[in-house]
Formats: structure tokens, sequence, C-alpha cells
């Protein structure tokens, strides 16, 4: 491999993934009148915010070189959690919805204790905890989706006009989330901490970086977003749904790799993971506006995610 | 040398009877060591020798089971490598201990991030980072590195440069010593020389080097003194202006015994 080529790789793994969702939203505003328009583009973010926010706390593991299959999971306990507590106990919204992201901040905790303690692979402790998860969530829901919510655990599912569109609060809160983590990693030493440690770990930890209390930060960062995720989800559906989050470990990553950070750890960027969740919103809406079935979208996003891997198997195996 | 009363330097950093047992194997068989002010010290010694287990005794990678650490005359006793550190002990590791996706600024100050006065580096930990490239740059010209941009991923390094990153790294933070672990091992010529120069540079800044090395061209041409460890223990010191490579060689492996050194070949 040349040396220019090798230095042109890194760029494509920022910019690429914005040129893809460009081009894809130049061809789909070519195909439909209807793309192009702020109600629509509200519409796309609505229908991303909850795997959205997922994403971002799967791009902190990730940077650590960890992986998270149990977040779907953790999301469907969160939301279960909250909404019995609010439903059969009649604990007040404010109490519940912590109590809820406090499930889902124990499951990082648990998983991030077995990363760093044992030192077993991220892959297995969270392919544990998403099936301990899942199994938690049906047996104390019964496999029953919670209905009743008080008015205020949908309040993020609610939308105000700006101008002739309507947002919706959690689009917002979503957009918000992933400026407050784009700081976070940027600016502040902890959040170099996160990098160096995906980095090189054994270079943190001589530098005296606490890798292990960086780990278990980050998972226990990532459950916070899920519980934060598992709001959104119950407003958005107006229900507790035990089903729910099933797809959302493999959505998540998906979305993470197509934005361009490496499964290796250390490289990559949260506006990136925001890019890639807009490719995956972007094809599937303006497939559906095209009127293609649905299966055509998981047929690119497969194909989008092999490029993005090899990208950075490409660019990054012999750094 | 014509004089014995001529002044020596003080002794900075010193171990006596340093004992380190592995299972059966001894590594260290009560083993002294002598560092003193301004000098470059070149460790040597076959494999076997227990040179690694005295580097890591000295870096706080190891704990000795028995004997003494004194640093400026007091004892000192280290657990981890960041506990020799907080003493102004810094460690270039042999694999450089880098972040290769991280900027050269960001690998100076990995572990010890440069915070933003006031409440916002406190309460928020944000990092400053004009005056880490700044301070960073300055560390680098110090040591007369010649690299422009501090915003550069170490990746992107050749490994002299890389090794010039971790070099200027120990000497940022350095109070009182710096150690060196095989800084030429993995360069070629040019780049070889290169670190050379940075370890003189480094020595002329004040601060004494521990340099570990296979590479007898190069310790003969920067050393000061040569300590030679051999079977656990130190055999001799000995002055690389006053001794030839091959009797230096002779005494690492065994082949000759240090007492027949004449007189002027120790230091």
């Amino acid at each position: 491999m040349t040396t220019r080529f090798k230095g042109a790789l890194p760029a494509l793994t920022v910019l690429g993934p914005v040129f893809a969702l460009l081009a894809a939203g130049i061809f789909f505003a070519c195909q439909s009148d209807r793309f192009l328009s702020g109600q629509n583009f509200s519409l796309i973010l609505q229908q991303v915010m909850v795997v959205g926010v997922i994403a971002i706390g799967q791009t902190l593991i990730i940077l650590t070189a960890g992986i998270d299959l149990s977040c779907g999971m953790a999301m469907a306990l969160g939301s279960v959690v909250a909404t019995k507590f609010a439903v059969d106990y009649g604990l007040s919204p404010l109490l519940a919805v912590p109590c809820g992201m406090l499930a889902c901040i124990l499951i990082g905790y648990v998983n991030g204790v077995l990363v760093t303690a044992i030192r077993l692979p991220p892959f297995i402790v969270t392919l544990g905890t998403m099936n301990i998860a899942f199994a938690i969530t049906q047996i104390y829901s019964q496999a029953q989706t919670v209905t009743g919510l008080p008015e205020a655990m949908t309040f993020f599912g609610n939308t105000f006009q700006i101008g002739s569109t309507s947002v919706t609060y959690g689009t917002v809160l979503m957009l918000a989330l992933y400026l407050l983590t784009w700081l976070f990693l940027r600016e502040t030493a902890p959040g170099r901490h996160v990098y160096a440690v995906g980095n090189n770990p054994e270079a943190a930890r001589l530098t005296g970086i606490a890798t292990g209390r960086v780990l278990v930060g980050v998972y226990m960062a990532a459950g916070l977003l899920y519980g934060i995720a598992a709001m959104l989800s119950v407003a958005r559906m107006g229900v507790g749904d035990p089903q729910g989050g099933q797809t959302d470990n493999l959505d998540s990553i998906t979305a993470v790799v197509l934005g361009g950070t490496s499964l290796f750890g250390g490289r990559g960027s949260i506006g990136g993971t925001l890019v890639g969740v807009l490719i995956v919103g972007v094809f599937r809406n303006g497939l559906t506006l095209m009127g293609v079935p649905s299966v055509y979208q998981i047929l690119v996003t497969g194909v989008l995610v092999i490029l993005a891997v090899a990208t950075d198997q490409l660019t990054h195996k012999k750094g | 040398m014509n004089a014995p009363t001529s002044i020596v330097a003080a002794t900075i950093f010193q171990a006596r009877g340093l004992v380190k047992r592995y299972g059966g194997v001894t590594a260290l068989d009560g083993t002294d060591f002598d560092l003193r002010a301004g000098e470059i010290l070149a460790v040597i010694g076959d494999n076997g020798a227990g040179k690694s287990s005295l580097i890591k005794a000295l870096s706080g990678a190891v704990v000795p089971d028995s004997g003494e650490l004194r640093l400026d005359g007091e004892v000192v006793r280290f657990k981890s490598p960041i506990d020799a550190r907080r003493h102004g002990i810094e460690t270039v590791y042999q694999d450089l201990a880098v972040a290769p996706a991280m900027t050269i600024a960001e690998n100076l100050f990995l572990g010890r991030e440069l915070l933003r006065p006031g409440l916002l580096g406190k309460w928020l930990r944000i990092i400053d980072k004009k005056r880490m490239l700044e301070e960073a740059s300055g560390h680098m010209r110090d040591l007369k590195i010649g690299i422009r941009s501090m915003k550069q991923a170490v990746g992107t390094l050749s490994g002299g440069q890389r090794q010039g990153v971790a070099v200027a790294r120990s000497t940022a933070f350095a109070r009182h010593v710096v150690i060196l672990d095989e800084p030429t091992a993995a360069l070629g010529v040019k780049e070889g020389n290169m670190v050379l120069e940075l370890i003189r540079n480094v020595r002329d800044r004040g601060l004494p080097v521990i340099l570990i090395s296979h590479n007898m061209p190069h310790v003969f041409e920067i050393a000061d003194r040569i300590h030679i460890q051999r079977l656990g223990k130190r055999v001799a010191v000995v002055d690389p202006k006053h001794i030839s490579m091959s009797d230096t060689v002779a005494v690492m492996t065994g082949a000759r015994d240090p007492a027949d050194l004449p007189a002027e070949a120790k230091a």
C-alpha cells in the first residue's frame, strides 16, 4: 500500500459516511418530492430517536474496544420497570422513571465489572446479560404490555411547532445528548481517557489512568443512556413494551460502524454515529416513500456496513 | 582521573542488596546499583542476568523481596510504576506505551492532562488544548526533536520520532531519573543516532539517564559509566573510556574475572 493511499483512507472513514448520507439524500430528493420537507426530516429524526440514543452508549463502549449486545434488552427492562412502577404501584413518574433508569445502569455496572474485574470478553459478558435482562423483563411483566400510563411519561413523544413543522421533544433530547457527548469526548480529560483506554490499554495504565474505573464508568454511562432511550421508547409507543429493543443491539452497532468508529477501539467520533443513525433512517424513509419493500433497506444497510468495516480494517490494521 | 580526591558527583539513586525470586528462579541475587547526578549509566547483561528485573525494581514494575532503594538519600518503596513516577522517576518502555491514534500533545500529557483554569477545569475537567499544544512544542524543541505539528497522530510518525515523543513525555515530568529500556532496538542507523543525540540532550538538561541496551556500540558511544549485571548481581561498573568493548563483553559473559580488570577501567 502506498503512503498516499494510506494517508487518504483516514479521511475516508471521516468523510465517507457524510458523503453516503448526502448522496442518499440527493438520490431520494430526486425520486420523491415528499422527501425534501421539514415535516419529513422531523419524521426521520423521530423514527431514529430511540436507536439514536442507544447508539451513543454503544459508541462509548466500542471506543473502548468493547461491544454491547445487552443494550436493547436493558432498554426493554428499563421501560417495563418504569411503567410498571408507575401503573401498578402508583409511583409518581418522577420516581418511576429514575427507577427504570437505575435498572439500566445496574446492567451496565454488571457488564463493566465483569469486563474489568474478571476480564471476560465484552461480547460474551453482554451476550449473557442480554439474555438475563430479557428473561427478567418477561418474568416481571409476564410478557404483558404495560398500558394506561400517566401522561407525564409520554411527554417526550409530544411535539411543538417550528413554522409548519411539528418537532418531537424526544428528538431534541436526542440531539442534545449527542452534543453533550461530543463535548465530553473532545474537551474533557475523562473523555480523552475513553479513547486512550481503547487505543492502548497498557499505555493508558502505565500513564496512571485508572483504566478499570474508566471502563466501568463507560458501561454505566451507556446504561444511563439506555435508560433515557427506554423513556423515549415509552413516550413514542405510549406503552411499556416487554418485546421492545430486540434488534436495537445490532441496529446500534450498525450505526456506530457506519459512522466510521473502529471496532478495534480508540478511533471514531460521536458525530459519525449520528450520521450513521441518519443514514439508516434516511434509507428506510426514502425507500418507503418510493414504495420499495423494506427488505431492500436491510440489503443496502448490510452493504454499507461491510464497506465501513472494510475501510476501517484497511486503514488501521497495520497502524 | 589523576587524583583519587577528585570530586565524584553525588549518588542520586541507589539500590542495596535487591533480591527477587520467581518460584525457584532467583532473578536478583542481592544486587547493588548506583546512579550519579548528571550521568548516562548504561546497564548491560546477558539474557537471564537479571537486567530487566533490576530495571523493573527501579521503575516500580516489580516489588523486590528484600533490599533497599534510596532516592536522594531517602529510603523509598515503590508499589507500582505510578508510585515511582510520583517520586520523579519516569520510564520509557521498549514498546513505548503510546496511544497511536492520539496526537503528540495528547500523548505527552496522557493521564496528566492540563486542565482549564477555574471551575471549567476543576469541575468539568475540561482540558486546556492550547496550553498542551504550546507546552508540547516547547518540550519537543528543548530536546531538538524536529516535529512541526503537535496535532499529528503518533501513529503517523517514524519509529525514531515515536521514541522522541516517549522520551519527551518522560523528561517533561521526570524530576529525578529517566529510565530508557532498549530505546534504539527497533531503529535503523540514522534514527538510532537521532535517539542517541536525544539521550545526550536529556542528560545535558541535568537529568541522569539509566540506559538499558544490547547495542554495545551505542552503549560505548554515549554512556558515562557501564553497570555490568551477571547472575543476578552487579559484577562491575566500568568506564567506557578506559576499557575495550571486547573486555566489557568478556566480563558480562563471565569469560573474564572483573577483579583482573585494570584499576582505571573501573568506575
